[in-house]
């Protein structure tokens, strides 16, 4: 299970396993032969667009649609008061205006009562194209009584602010999750204030207290939303051309939400233009294009506005941690605390296990080694679009990471110490695995020191604190930031991990066909990381058949087994791992019609690489291929022993796996301006075992780019009127290949111990580490003008108020 | 995506065509030169003419010349001849550095200094170009031709001297042997409107500044420059002191309103900070000429 | 009204209305899908394609504009069967992950190189300054260009292409 060993090639010059090996996807691509959902065209197909609200928070007084419905070309204007008058046969209730989110909350499909958010869908045109479709969104009137809408998480928490969601008969804007409560807490209360009580008591201890925002960002794929409903009415069948990462859960819950009986639900997710978790969650555009199927016959395409997709898609972040950290004057951690008010939407939409309403920002105690940590999460509506968990952030694990590697360099900071010191003093150690944190993880294995040693030298650490020095004399500001992570993905034990009630446990099926070919079936979804590719060459690992000889399929549910999908890193450590459990079921059958051909028994024979032989006899044996051919044949084979050579597996995994990383980012400040260069960003990824390292480092560099991002220029921010700020991309802003360094990559290999293939999945590792490592390396720029903390992005406008005294606030309308 | 709302296509044969064409359908009329100004907000449905009248055949109105002491840049010449332009380059360095900050690569290919000149958004980078380098441009009408200087050409945002049946043909700039230029922008993110540009040329003769501009853009600066820094320069000597009072004078002339670009007191000291910077490289530039 | 548009050297005429983007032209109107939209303020740039072999983004451009002229499109890179160097750079290198930004991308590139055949690293990250990759970071796509740059087609294919 070593990277090390020398992996045979195929004939095509394919790796027979592991190593970097050209995608299959990108003949498709390149050529422009890609399929995504706007590539869809069914017969008769009808084009549709959502009117959606310019108000936050408004009383819906009258909504007329004549005009709208009179003008040539539109063929139907749906609008909340008629889907409230479909009844829903389902166990969920009601009426097709509400629809369940992934939280257990409801969210509107159109509007009735109210809008509470800017950019709500209000109403559904389906038209010849999609140039009528927007004609006719002009000539809808919509009678709206604008409410004070709430725009801040601390405002919606006060005793007089307005009600968001009366239609629950609620009386404030506090969120009760599924099992009742109000707030998640995780860790030991009691043990963590006693503990930083006793360290402010401790003049050899510090106590350091801080206010870190992680501002609402959105994931952005460059494809938007969308989906091609069509309902056949004579059969029945429904199907659903869909930007999903989670096809099967998609189908299950349009099951429950429509009451179709799901043996007559085909979801097909064709390729995906990214979806970095935001196409996880059922939009109402989905909903309102199966709707406009069934009413009017005919297939139906909903494809969103760029500024749809910012302003009501599942946005990302928005928590406000107040954070305290106890250590000792020489830089031991003692302990860490965190409150957070979590700014949810109007909706409780967020997409996570059932029983992590706050997800994993549990982890938030990070990478190192004390006893005591506690957090409490507090979730509020507001007047926002909905969502929460989206934007690779591993279920809320982006906000931790980034909360407790700001909290480590501002101790750094109080402390006088080098940050890497400090980090390297608290590292957990290879010894402790598998090291059960302060708030009940386990991580499975980790070579903390190691790997951020590699980070060092490859930044060449000690030189860029001498340069540091040297600029400083002459009043130059460049900074060195790290972040060393921890995260915790492959959602997840089906004991303790359901979204919706299904557990995460996901399925696989491999056949391998009479000549030797394979095909196999995964659950998950790929949105852009070459699972066509890599699954092969997981196959190709475990049974020696050539990847060029294995076809992936995945993304139609007639055509795959169940699963959960693709976010929060989940495929290769629960689907890779399923890929390899089948096939060594697939394996071991291999053996025993190898033995039977052989005329041995299966005990005498061994294996290598794509053949069965007999132990102490290597030219006696069977290749996978002749075994496949046999197992279809004529060959009798033992009582109990299935014929041909296919194999389904289900696998469950025990735990998550815990990638990790050490990343280090050098910026140039100029105080003058403000603006911030990144002139180098090292990272050193521990993933485990890759499977295919130019596939890894491309999602690296991927999310590398999330973090400049992030720290530099994302941000959805919004005005006390109620008016989305970010809602296109000349507002919300993504970086180009000027402000991206080119990556310094590294890496070390500590497989996860109960993987099959030791594998730990990195797709989100970089998005999570990235952002405190950008900005604790410009906080560390501008230090010497007494900066401890400012909050990302950090514009030059930010970062030269951050250098006066005045930091701005980032989320809300500059003033 | 977002699409324009039902509208009429004509292209036009020659200018005297456009203006007869913008004369006969009046406001409901927009000439269509590059689009990247006009088409996203038809897009967006800010704007909806009722008929576009296409001027890209019009290669009378393309390209860059010296007419005596003049550079002479048709209106239809994109942002991308301008940036790669070596007549333009030769006499002024600006040209060139603010073209290589305004929008991207690609929309530089179609979009046109006229197509920006004439949106007049009040934080477009050549709109200060050209008032630092008091410049002019020439209209033409039905009536005729008439020339109007840069620093009386934007009436408000959105709204300049141009007027209904009237097309833009061509700026013009003076040449100025000798001239030192530079253009200072800080924005967000490549590609992004600026937070604050400045730029400045001057000429430096018997160890004095005898002429300088100095144009600053989306800080509210009264027609995109500021005279009484320029007043204060003429006569006395390039040193670091005078060129910071003459930027501070830039910036008191400055009305910069807080958006999700920045603050009030960031802008009005980015005014000052890159009106001092464009006009340090400027002047360097003349001692190296 | 009626336009003409030439698409990879094949004319397409149809009957539109004036308001429609080229890029709609390209997508419904020829049904070479390889061109994308992804935004309404012209950021992305994943919608473009040449115009009389300069790069454009066509959700800027009205079809009626292109009347009469030539575009290319990324399905018009690949030539007797062969793939163009860039397109072969981007599977080498790894330059695309989810392939949205992709075709955008590669008639940047190709332009890049037939304008500047030894590109710095800068110079490439510059042509491409004005399109969007959310999955790759970028690094790989400049690889992808400077692989290209580096392999280009060999001089009998070019020839075979001109006598063709």
């Amino acid at each position: 299970m070593t990277a090390v060993e020398e992996v045979p090639l195929s004939a095509a010059g394919n790796p027979i396993g592991f190593g970097s090996m050209k995608r299959v996807e990108d003949q498709r691509f390149v050529r422009g032969q890609g399929n995504y959902v706007d590539d869809v065209n069914l017969p008769g197909m009808l084009h549709s667009a959502i009117l959606r609200s310019p108000f936050a928070h408004a009383r819906i007084v009258s909504i007329d649609t004549s005009a709208a419905e009179a003008l040539p070309g539109v063929v139907a204007v749906i609008t909340g008061k008629i889907l409230e008058g479909i009844p829903r046969p389902s166990l969920l209730g009601d009426n097709f205006a509400w629809m369940p989110t992934l939280s257990y909350d409801t969210q509107a499909v159109l509007a009735t009562d109210k809008v509470r958010f800017q950019g709500q869908e209000v109403a559904f045109v389906i038209a010849e194209n999609r140039y009528i479709a927007k004609d006719a969104l002009e000539l809808i009137d919509v009678e709206y009584e604008p409410l004070e809408p709430v725009m801040d998480a601390k405002r919606a928490m006060a005793p007089d602010a307005p009600v968001i969601r009366d239609d629950k008969g609620q009386t404030d804007n506090s969120i009760t999750d599924v099992h009742g409560h109000k707030t998640w807490e995780s860790g030991n209360a009691i043990g963590t204030a006693e503990a930083i009580a006793k360290a402010e008591a401790d003049p050899n201890c510090v106590v350091v207290s801080e206010d870190i925002m992680y501002p609402r960002v959105h994931p952005a794929p460059m494809e938007t939303c969308g989906s091609v409903a069509y309902l056949d009415k004579v059969t029945g069948q429904l199907t659903l051309y869909t930007t999903s990462q989670a096809p099967h859960a998609h189908r299950t819950v349009y099951a429950m939400v429509a009451g179709l009986p799901e043996q007559k639900i085909r979801v097909i997710s064709p390729d995906i233009g990214g979806g970095f978790g935001n196409k996880v969650g059922v939009y109402p555009g989905y909903v309102l294009s199966i709707v406009g199927s069934i009413v009017t016959g005919k297939p139906v395409k909903w494809m969103e506005d760029r500024s749809e997709n910012l302003m009501s898609t599942s946005f990302a972040r928005d928590y406000h941690m107040s954070g305290k950290i106890a250590a000792t004057k020489d830089g031991k951690i003692i302990a860490v605390d965190v409150d957070v008010l979590a700014d949810h939407g109007a909706f409780n939409g967020v997409a996570q296990p059932t029983n992590f309403p706050a997800g994993f920002f549990h982890i938030f105690s990070g990478s190192y080694d004390y006893e005591f940590a506690h957090c409490k999460v507090t979730p509020v509506y507001t007047n926002k679009a909905p969502g929460g968990v989206a934007y690779a952030c591993s279920f809320r694990i982006t906000e931790a990471a980034y909360f407790i590697e700001r909290m480590v360099d501002c101790l750094a900071q109080e402390l006088d110490m080098d940050p890497a010191e400090l980090r390297l003093k608290n590292l957990i150690k290879p010894e402790q695995f598998p090291y059960t944190s302060p708030t009940g993880w386990e991580y499975d294995s980790g070579q903390y020191e190691k790997t951020m040693r590699v980070a060092m030298e490859i930044a060449g650490y000690d030189e860029l604190r001498r340069e540091q020095a040297e600029k400083r004399a002459r009043g130059e500001y460049m900074g060195i930031g790290i972040s060393f992570f921890t995260e915790g993905v492959g959602a997840g034990p089906r004991k303790t991990m359901d979204i919706l009630g299904l557990g995460m446990a996901d399925g696989i099926e491999l056949r391998v066909h009479p000549t030797g070919k394979a095909v196999l079936r995964i659950s998950v979804q790929s949105q852009g990381q070459g699972h066509e590719t890599t699954y092969a060459q997981i196959v190709a690992h475990e049974l020696g058949i050539p990847p060029e000889d294995i076809d992936v399929v995945h993304g139609d549910t007639d055509q795959t087994p169940f699963g959960l999908g693709t976010y929060g890193s989940r495929s290769t450590p629960v689907s890779g791992a399923a890929a390899a459990v089948v096939s060594r079921k697939v394996k071991d059958r291999a053996r025993i019609v190898a033995a039977a051909a052989l005329e041995c028994s299966p005990d005498d024979l061994e294996w290598e690489l794509g053949r069965w032989y007999v132990k102490g006899d290597k030219e006696r044996g069977k290749t996978i291929q002749e075994i496949a051919l046999l197992s279809h044949s004529s060959l009798e084979l033992p009582e109990g022993v299935e014929g041909q050579l296919d194999a389904t597996a289900v696998y469950n995994p025990p735990n998550l796996t815990y990638p990790y990383g050490c990343y280090i980012c050098v910026v140039d400040v100029d105080p003058g301006t403000g603006q911030v260069k990144v002139r180098r960003f090292i990272a050193v990824d521990d993933c485990g075992v890759r499977i295919n390292p130019m596939i890894v480092e491309g999602q690296v560099h991927g999310g590398l780019a999330d973090g400049i991002g992030m720290a530099l220029m994302e941000v959805i921010a919004f005005d006390n009127d109620g008016n989305c700020l970010g809602g296109s991309f000349m507002d919300y802003l993504l970086p180009t290949a000027i402000e991206c360094p080119d990556w310094e990559l590294g890496e070390t290999v500590t497989p996860s111990p109960h993987h099959p293939i030791g594998a730990k999945g990195v797709g989100e590792s970089a998005t999570v580490g990235s952002p405190a490592a950008v900005v604790n390396a410009v906080i560390d720029a501008i230090s010497p003008f007494g900066v401890r903390h400012a909050d990302m992005p950090l514009t030059p406008a930010n970062v030269w108020r951050a250098i006066q005294g005045r930091p701005v606030r980032v989320d809300m309308a500059v003033e | 995506m977002q699409t324009p709302a039902p509208v009429d296509y004509v292209r036009a044969t020659s200018v005297a065509n456009a203006i007869a064409l913008l004369t006969e359908h009046g406001e409901e009329a927009r000439l269509l030169a590059g689009g990247h100004s006009l088409l996203p907000m038809m897009k967006l449905r800010l704007a909806r003419p009722e008929l576009l009248i296409d001027i890209n055949d019009l290669d009378e109105l393309r390209g860059i010349r010296v007419d005596g002491n003049e550079l002479v840049v048709g209106a239809m010449t994109t942002h991308a001849e301008i940036l790669d332009s070596g007549i333009l380059s030769e006499h002024y360095a600006i040209f060139r550095e603010a073209e290589k900050v305004i929008a991207d690569p690609i929309v530089r290919n179609k979009g046109t200094m006229g197509g920006s000149m004439c949106q007049a958004d009040p934080s477009e980078d050549l709109s200060a170009v050209g008032s630092a380098l008091k410049g002019s441009v020439v209209i033409q009408g039905a009536g005729g031709t008439r020339t109007v200087p840069m620093r009386e050409f934007h009436e408000g945002p959105y709204e300049t001297k141009v007027a209904d049946g009237e097309i833009l043909i061509e700026a013009r700039f003076p040449i100025r042997p000798g001239a030192g230029s530079a253009y200072e922008k800080v924005e967000r993110r490549v590609g992004d409107w600026p937070v604050c540009s400045a730029g400045a040329f001057v000429v430096v003769a018997g160890g004095v500044i005898s002429e300088c501009g100095i144009g600053l853009t989306a800080v509210g600066a009264p027609h995109f420059c500021a005279e009484d820094a320029e007043a204060f320069l003429v006569g006395k000597a390039p040193t670091e002191e005078n060129l910071e009072a003459a930027a501070q004078l830039a910036a008191d002339a400055c009305q910069p309103q807080a958006d999700q670009r920045g603050p009030a007191d960031y802008k009005q000291h980015l005014a000052k900070e890159l009106t001092l910077r464009a006009l340090r490289r400027a002047v360097a530039a003349t001692q190296g000429a | 009204m009626e336009v003409t548009i030439s698409i990879n050297g094949t004319p397409v005429t149809r009957d539109i209305e004036p308001r429609m983007l080229l890029v709609h032209f390209v997508r419904e109107e020829a049904g070479l899908r390889g061109t994308h939209w992804g935004c309404d303020t012209s950021n992305c740039g994943t919608c473009t394609l040449w115009v009389d072999d300069t790069p454009v983004k066509s959700c800027t451009m009205l079809a009626a504009q292109a009347d009469g002229h030539a575009v290319t499109t990324v399905e018009g890179l690949e030539k007797g069967g062969e793939l163009d160097p860039v397109q072969k750079g981007f599977i080498e290198c790894h330059g695309l992950q989810c392939g949205f930004c992709t075709p955008g991308m590669l008639m940047t590139g190709r332009w890049l190189l037939d304008n500047n055949p030894k590109p710095s690293e800068e110079e490439i990250r510059e042509a491409i300054s004005g399109q969007i990759c959310r999955c790759t970071g970028y690094k790989n796509i400049v690889k992808s260009i400077q692989w290209a740059a580096e392999n280009p087609a060999a001089v009998d294919q070019v020839e075979s292409e001109v006598n063709a």
